[in-house]
């Protein structure tokens, strides 16, 4: 009835993508429990959960370890960028050390309680004024202590107390499949108002990681897994795939394409803010149209961005001074980047996160990416469609112009993996393709289709020479072309087939 | 026979609080005469302490010496048990 109670309020967490997929952050005050299998980056989180409050939001936090000893996690969270030792000096981080002490066995004589670490959790809490606390991993008190329901209780009694101190709370446990039980020890029936699982798949021999928001008791978010990267600098990168919007501006500027002729085609050149795919099989003269691109951009004056993963720096180069385009100088004034990586260097989701990262840095009017079926190699199937639509989206965002080429795997016609995927996100398609004709194998170039705009729909012929690429002739007397079965047409059934429509009778 | 060092961290004046204790001075006054010295902590009062001891349950009691350091955990009400911790009889 009242619809401005209830609203269970959200603490911003500042783990780029989280809040975004949680629609605000952890639910404040509470205690959420974040399960993974091992490996699954669950301490990063714990810590990053109170690093990015110390560094961001200016509130401070208390780590209670119940498995890695304190030296441990300050060094390896050192590697983050995330200086403990320092904020320990500084009073803004707290650890409760309950890792299991080495030499010290201990004997059970009766009934027991955790008051000391409650007592021990209150007393650093209050010492930093924390607002953050991360638990990590509760799995490993059950293997201190055998008795199973004494821990329960405890800890059940310590999310309870950590409600009244105005905390807002991590609880981590293990779970041992990717997809079955929640936790270890069932112990989210007792503190889980809210559950995130981490995951760390291996599909098709690599390795996956995405995270999923189970349950938020009473407050809304965004539902499924999404893929994760753990970057060495900066922790938890989460890309939030569905979360993102279709709200993007839409511009009625024209760029040139780097070709007059293809502008031309296009009825002006491509839009500022759209995306461009050039499929066609090997040596139909993509990296040309990606260089051209870049040399269209230059030449203006625009900041132009390439990013290679099938040519070397100096094979691109070559390339390009073989089409009468000079990449060295349009470098040295500032106005191209060429970024030439190996695709199998890295996971894709990696990929993602470092393209965005060189995008934000160097903020290009252009993109090239030369070529996406290079880098549909390394992935499977479902992390390329997350690639494809995260990488769309940012540049869109951006309101730069991207041009994407990808390889058909058929020689004559055909359509590439890519292009399923693609195809609908893309303002405008181009194929090339192969034309067989009197013994001679011939280019072809056609503009499939062009969101909001007119365009020509003649299959023109290609050609290349040292001035780089030139649009000729409509094939006339070649049919099937892009069905891959190209064969000669005779003049006079063209013209029938002309007088057929322009007649009205 | 060397002079026994023990801690008692309890949580509070509770019922388990006071079972420990009573169980704790009736086996030293059995065992141990008067060559013992027994500090008693509540965690509530000062927390810290038990941080540096690094206690995570309630009741605890440390043996620090004669070495080595034993941890005995619950309300001492196994007496058996409690004689083991603090090496007054031999675990067979």
């Amino acid at each position: 009835m009242n619809k401005k109670i209830n609203l269970i309020e959200k603490l911003q967490t500042g783990i780029p993508g989280f809040d975004h997929v949680s629609k605000g952050g952890l639910p404040t005050n509470r205690t959420t429990l974040l399960s993974g299998s091992a490996g699954s980056a669950k301490t990063v989180f714990a810590a990053q959960f109170l690093a990015e409050g110390i560094s961001q939001f200016n509130q401070n936090g208390v780590f209670i370890t119940f498995e890695e000893p304190v030296e441990d996690i300050r060094r390896n969270m050192l590697s983050f960028g995330w200086p403990i030792e320092q904020w320990e000096k500084e009073n803004k981080w707290a650890f409760v050390d309950a890792s299991p002490q080495p030499n010290e066995a201990h004997i059970i004589t009766g009934d027991y309680d955790l008051g000391a670490l409650l007592a021990r959790i209150e007393n650093a809490v209050k010492k930093t004024g924390a607002k953050r606390l991360s638990m990590d991993s509760i799995g490993a008190i059950f293997t201190q202590f055998t008795d199973t329901f004494i821990v329960r209780r405890e800890l059940f009694r310590i999310a309870y107390a950590l409600k009244k101190i105005n905390v807002t709370s991590l609880m981590t446990a293990e779970r041992i499949d990717e997809y079955g039980e929640i936790a270890r020890f069932g112990v989210e029936e007792f503190v889980a108002d809210n559950v995130i699982i981490l995951r760390n798949i291996l599909e098709d021999e690599k390795r996956r990681r995405t995270i999923e928001i189970l349950k938020y008791r009473g407050t809304n978010h965004q539902k499924g897994e999404y893929p994760f990267s753990v970057s060495p600098e900066s922790g938890l990168i989460i890309i939030p795939l569905s979360a993102i919007e279709l709200k993007q501006k839409s511009s009625n500027i024209r760029i040139t394409s780097g070709s007059q002729e293809l502008d031309d085609m296009c009825n002006g050149g491509f839009f500022r803010d759209s995306i461009i795919l050039v499929s066609g099989a090997t040596g139909t003269g993509k990296t040309l149209m990606a260089t051209e691109f870049m040399e269209g951009g230059t030449s203006k004056g625009e900041r132009s961005l390439l990013f290679a993963f099938e040519e070397s720096r100096e094979q691109l180069f070559r390339n390009a001074s073989g089409w009468g385009i000079d990449f060295e100088k349009a470098e040295k004034d500032g106005l191209l980047k060429v970024v030439c990586e190996y695709p199998e260097v890295t996971g894709l989701e990696d990929h993602l996160i470092r393209m965005k990262e060189v995008i934000e840095k160097y903020n290009p009017q252009r993109v090239a990416v030369d070529s996406l079926s290079a880098l549909e190699r390394v992935s499977t199937l479902k992390s390329f469609r997350e690639f494809i639509i995260g990488l769309t989206s940012f540049i869109k965002h951006k309101e730069t112009a991207g041009l994407f080429t990808s390889t058909t795997t058929s020689l004559m016609g055909g359509s590439s993996i890519t292009e399923g995927h693609i195809s609908t996100i893309t303002d405008s398609i181009i194929l090339l393709r192969y034309v067989e004709a009197y013994g001679e194998m011939r280019r072809g170039l056609t503009v499939l289709k062009m969101r909001g705009s007119k365009h020509n729909k003649d299959i023109r012929e290609l050609t290349i020479d040292e001035n780089g690429m030139h649009i000729g002739k409509p094939f006339r007397d070649v049919s099937g072309i892009i069905s891959g079965n190209p064969h000669l047409v005779f003049r006079g059934e063209i013209d029938r087939l002309d007088d057929l429509f322009n007649n009205d009778a | 026979m060397t002079k026994y060092l023990l801690k008692l961290y309890i949580t509070g004046k509770t019922a388990r609080s006071d079972r420990a204790i009573k169980a704790l001075k009736e086996i030293c006054a059995k065992e141990l005469g008067n060559k013992y010295e027994l500090n008693v902590i509540d965690v509530l009062e000062s927390p810290q302490e038990a941080e540096d001891d690094k206690v995570l349950a309630t009741p605890t009691l440390i043996k620090s010496l004669p070495p080595p350091i034993k941890r005995i955990i619950g309300d001492l009400s196994d007496r058996e048990k409690v004689l083991i911790g603090l090496d007054l009889v031999k675990n067979v």
